[in-house]
């Protein structure tokens, strides 16, 4: 699996393959490292393993057809994938969307947002070495799975969004279901706080540890969570709103030097990792307000059965669990898209890591890697 | 801003004539042309001037159109300071698809100028690392081309499969 390369020096480079396979990449992505001793001279990812061509397909679909397939983007942000892609064909046909279905599309996310961050902090710890909120994290994700489950009828790829609405209406007793849940995993938060956030160990593996500035962040285009943490206070739902967002309250949280720990600096792993566990707080407070407020209506705006959007092109973008998801699409008028591209955070933060990744220790870039957040299905379309 | 002083803004900062676009039935996003010579320079221009600081490049895709025989590459930026956003364009000859790179400017294109190359077989003259991203070094042709074929077999493997006994198609 290795070899040495070239000796510079008296110091040897030795390459190591980490991946395709490799426990802490979760789906097939493979780093060629340049080590020097413990030390990363350079890790330059190699992706693709997983490319399955969702934008070349779209051009066989039609423009609802096209729904199912967007779920694959991305296997832990179905609704937000959908969300974008609905959002960008609506822009074209310019359709009015029902307030009913408006919130629905919040309360799909927002429960979505909240199961994708479950695996992202479990694996965060486990790749670190602490196995256990794994499995209490994975445990709460299973009761939002079967929370869309009923929503929808499916638990991964939901297809759960329409162009012009969403696929189906809720009743009283799947509010009360969903109300239940908050009650019992708010607790669960400050439960994950005390076993592990505060835990001095991973505290350290994490804080000060593969520190981005503000302005690498934004000019390597990262996103949602990793921006945030690295000190942008910038979040679509507040600063450009969509669907319902535009009146719901919550706060956006923002890294800080010496948050939790006095060691941890914005930008830093450990940031990354705080800001994930307020935003799931700042979800629940969105669903509760959804709860209140879900007005009564139609769930669908009046749209045709066969589709041809005008010549054009649109681009629509929502702020996933990962940062902003974006869908350009272009049509000729035609019954099929002329041309679907999909804006993907992994695919920006995957490309930091090369950069960020000099002088670290090799152990350091498996918290990179889990902080970051990449998911290699996204980054590979 | 609003789309028309972006506009106006890069036609000062360039000092040519720039052309807008929006599709056909004013729906969806509109673009600003840049012709192919000055896609770098507007790029710069476009994230340093005071008034229009596009920092933030959000995407960087490329569009085939072999009518008009040309390839298409749409940046859609985005402004932190301003909140505001603009799609610029610029076209390259499908023959010979050559453009300059603006990995220069913002250092998140290289991967999507690797996309680029990888999907639509576009040339970046100054990139740094140009090669395949996403499809094997040796795979023949650019699928995102209108009229790319796929080819039957990959390295022995063929790449379609006769459809399961029973089932529909």
């Amino acid at each position: 699996m290795s070899e040495i390369l070239q000796s510079s020096g008296e110091r040897q480079e030795l390459v190591l393959n980490m991946g395709p396979h490799h426990p802490s990449t979760h789906g097939v992505l493979r780093f060629v490292v340049h080590t020097d001793g413990e030390i990363m001279r350079r890790a330059v990812p190699d992706i693709g393993y997983l490319h399955r061509g969702l934008e070349k397909l779209a051009e066989g679909c039609s423009w609802a057809g096209y729904m199912p397939f967007t779920d694959r983007v991305n296997y832990l942000e179905a609704m937000f994938t959908n969300l974008a892609y609905a959002r960008a064909v609506e822009k074209l046909l310019a359709l009015e969307i029902p307030p009913r279905a408006q919130y629905l599309r919040v309360m799909a996310c927002e429960l979505n947002r909240i199961a994708s961050h479950c695996i992202t902090l479990g694996c965060i710890a486990m790749d670190l070495g602490a196995f256990t909120p794994f499995v209490y994290l994975l445990r709460e994700r299973e009761t939002i799975n079967d929370l869309i489950e009923e929503l929808c009828g499916n638990r991964i790829t939901h297809n759960y969004m329409r162009i012009g609405g969403v696929a189906f209406d809720v009743d009283e007793s799947w509010l009360k279901k969903v109300s239940a849940f908050l009650y019992h995993f708010e607790p669960v938060i400050a439960e994950f706080e005390s076993l592990i956030v505060a835990n001095e160990i991973l505290a350290k593996r994490m804080a000060g540890v593969g520190v981005i500035c503000a302005a690498d962040a934004v000019a390597w285009g990262l996103v949602g969570p990793n921006l945030r943490a690295s000190g942008v206070d910038f979040d679509l739902r507040r600063d450009q709103p969509y669907a319902a967002y535009d009146g719901l309250q919550f706060s956006v949280p923002v890294g800080r030097d010496g948050w939790v720990h006095p060691d941890s600096v914005v930008g830093d792993c450990y940031q990354r990792f705080l800001v994930r566990v307020e935003e799931m707080r700042q979800a629940c407070k969105i669903l509760r307000q959804c709860i209140a407020a879900l007005p009564s209506g139609e769930i669908m705006a009046k749209v045709p059965k066969a589709l041809r959007p005008p010549r054009g092109e649109a681009y629509a973008a929502v702020e996933g669990a990962r940062g902003e998801i974006g869908c350009y699409v272009v049509s000729d008028g035609g019954p099929q898209p002329y041309r679907v591209k999909w804006r993907s955070s992994s695919f920006s933060s995957m490309s930091i890591i090369e950069h960020i990744s000099r002088g670290l220790m090799i152990a350091d870039l498996v918290a990179v890697i889990a902080t970051l957040d990449v998911i290699a299905p996204e980054t590979d379309r | 801003m609003e789309a028309s002083e972006i506009k106006k803004r890069l036609e000062e900062l360039l000092s040519s004539e720039l052309v807008w676009k929006i599709g056909e039935k004013q729906t969806g996003d509109g673009w600003v042309e840049i012709p192919l010579e000055k896609w770098t320079e507007a790029c710069r221009l476009a994230r340093d001037d005071e008034k229009l600081l596009f920092e933030f490049l959000r995407a960087l895709s490329g569009v085939d159109r072999p009518g008009e025989n040309n390839i298409e590459l749409v940046a859609h930026l985005f402004s932190y300071r301003h909140r505001h956003a603009v799609v610029l364009k610029t076209k390259v000859s499908r023959e010979n698809p050559v453009a300059a790179s603006v990995c220069s400017v913002w250092p998140a294109a290289e991967w999507y100028e690797r996309e680029i190359f990888d999907l639509l077989g576009v040339n970046f003259r100054e990139h740094p690392d140009l090669r395949r991203i996403l499809l094997p070094e040796d795979w023949p042709g650019h699928p995102l081309r209108k009229d790319y074929q796929q080819p039957a077999s990959y390295r022995g493997i063929p790449t379609s499969r006769p459809a399961p006994e029973g089932s529909a198609s």
